[in-house]
């Protein structure tokens, strides 16, 4: 077993006692990255040196017996969408392929601020925008449990890194399931907090009323430790919400009697897998034994989430992205002799096709004459939505349905035909539009392949779902799979 | 819902986007397809619904207004493809 293959608490231990440095640990993680990175993939960028260096800081520390706090020495990856002060950020995109941060993201603050070590940023689909990691300008990232298929998306980096021991915990960012999709399909745990419990400080915005950053971790008391870190208010973002957090490491009581569990057959759609939806029902089975009650519920909005998510996500984007113009930074076509030449040669190579694509559809659906019948239509739609959820919340704590209808499916299955991609998140964007917090654990394998289980929770009580998620995964038999790469 | 080459042509042009007219075709068909199928969200009557921009009761956040830091000239401009004279500079504009 590698110094790899442990949590956050485990290493925390062997750390304070002396069991191992943090640039043992540190060299280490590097030493597995150079072995499976050629095949995985997950990494843009790599920060050995100031990895190192900020590792040395934290092993002084505790050679003087200071007391150091959970994530203090643990080597971590962000998702390429996250700014770090100094190190290239790319949103995998040729747009911003050379640019660096002057500053970082709030949440990269908090964490080195804790002692995380930072390794490097992590691959995803460019701008956020998709659901495989195949959209990167770059290069796509390999699911480490089937190494022809795709680790889900858009945060497949982060989530590939952890699966495959190249980073103890990574943070990604969740707009309509790029965390739990990719969660669900690597085997990991990935959680999208309530909008607002994390401060979107310096996360490069897709679609900003949707967007938020989360952890992706090897369990749930890992989550729990990252979230204490990242959550709570941030003068930086406005829609950051000023109120106090918990902390979360206390919601992890593997006790569930009496918790009241909706089942939402909204979230288990027409054309999901068969095997996924076993896995699921059977991971039901096994909360009700626990002594949770479990009913069926209904959502009846939620079959419009899909419809109504990709008329709001590309109008916000539409709007976000119209900033790169190569005029501030990013990448500009040198050649143009004027300006507006120059912009629309600049965004034509700076942007690959699905961003260009969702663009094209945002401004469609706010020009003149389409606004109503789309995009105010979709934020109607959205109403109905949040409604269905509320009345729900009325009579129950958590909600549960799987992270994704499928397993993780081939390289160019779906690249080729949008619309069959979108249907991906199917069971993730209904939160999304709703801003609730949610968290995808692993449930079982169908052949061979992680499936993901979710739990929903009513908003700001990411402390229910953690209980909830900690309790199953403590009973389940599936706390923290490892995927047998065969790597030279 | 049925866009034509020229609508993508219209809807690029409005997002300063360049497209060949092969794509303008593919776009075509691609984004045809998409927006037939958001008109499932037409079988819901909305019209006494009230609209969700945001999840979030927001308000205005101000500060208090005083100087803090803020970047240095140097650091803003380290990322900008051209400048001259700590300005950016672009091509022609009129």
């Amino acid at each position: 077993m590698g110094l790899y293959n442990y949590t956050i608490y485990e290493l925390h231990e062997m750390l304070i006692k002396k069991e191992t440095s943090s640039e043992e640990l540190t060299r280490s993680i590097f030493q597995r990255i150079q072995k499976v990175d050629p095949y995985i993939r997950a990494y843009l960028t790599l920060a050995e040196e100031a990895a190192l260096k900020s590792a040395k800081k934290i092993d002084k520390l505790l050679a003087a017996g200071d007391r150091v706090p959970p994530l203090a020495g643990i080597p971590m990856g962000l998702k390429d969408n996250i700014c770090t002060s100094g190190i290239r950020t790319t949103c995998s995109s040729k747009m911003l392929e050379n640019f660096i941060p002057p500053y970082n993201a709030t949440v990269a603050g908090r964490l080195i601020e804790n002692g995380a070590v930072l390794l490097g940023k992590l691959n995803m689909d460019e701008f956020a925008m998709g659901s495989s990691t195949e959209n990167s300008r770059f290069f796509p990232t390999r699911n480490p449990w089937d190494l022809e298929r795709v680790p889900g998306g858009s945060s497949g980096g982060s989530v590939a890194a952890v699966a495959a021991g190249e980073a103890i915990f990574t943070l990604g960012s969740d707009t309509g399931g790029s965390i739990r999709q990719p969660a669900s399909f690597c085997g990991v745990v990935g959680m999208k907090p309530t909008y607002g419990r994390v401060s979107r400080y310096g996360l490069i915005a897709y679609a900003s009323s949707l967007d938020q950053i989360g952890p992706i971790t090897k369990d749930v008391t890992d989550c729990a430790l990252v979230l204490n870190s990242i959550a709570g208010h941030d003068p930086l973002d406005s829609t950051s919400v000023d109120r106090d957090v918990p902390d979360y490491s206390s919601a992890l009581v593997p006790e569930i009697k009496g918790l009241k569990i909706g089942i939402p057959q909204e979230l288990f759609p027409e054309g999901m897998e068969k095997q996924v939806e076993e896995l699921v029902r059977k991971a039901i089975e096994k909360l009700e034994e626990m002594g949770a009650v479990c009913e069926e519920v209904s959502l009846p909005h939620t079959p419009y989430a899909l419809p109504a998510y990709y008329l709001v996500a590309p109008a916000e984007a539409s709007s976000n992205l119209a900033r790169y113009d190569g005029v501030r930074y990013g990448f500009r076509d040198k050649d143009a002799e004027d300006v507006v030449t120059m912009f629309m040669k600049t965004r034509s190579e700076g942007f690959g096709e699905e961003v260009k694509r969702r663009i094209m559809l945002g401004t469609y659906a706010l020009s003149s004459g389409y606004y109503e019948a789309y995009y105010l239509k979709a934020l109607k739609v959205r109403t109905l939505i949040r409604q269905d959820f509320d009345l729900v919340f009325k009579n129950y704590d958590v909600l549960v349905s799987p992270a994704s209808p499928t397993v993780p499916f081939k390289f160019g299955e779906k690249s080729e035909d949008p619309l069959s991609m979108y249907k991906s998140d199917l069971c993730t964007i209904p939160i999304n539009m709703a801003g609730l917090p949610a968290i995808s654990v692993p449930c079982g394998f169908s052949e061979g392949l992680p499936v993901g289980l979710q739990f929903v929770g009513k908003p700001f009580d990411e402390e229910t779902i953690l209980r909830a998620a900690f309790a199953y995964e403590q009973n389940s038999g599936f706390h923290r799979p490892e995927p047998s790469l065969e790597v030279n | 819902m049925s866009i034509s080459r020229k609508d993508v042509e219209h809807v690029a042009l409005l997002s300063r986007l360049e497209i060949s007219e092969k794509e303008a075709g593919v776009y075509a068909k691609q984004l045809s397809e998409i927006l037939s199928y958001m008109e499932k969200i037409n079988e819901l009557e909305t019209s006494n619904i009230e609209p969700t921009a945001h999840v979030l009761p927001l308000n205005n956040v101000f500060r208090e207004d005083k100087v803090e830091q803020s970047l240095a000239r140097e650091e803003a401009l380290k990322n900008t493809p051209d400048t001259e004279q700590g300005h950016v500079k672009v091509p022609k504009i009129v």
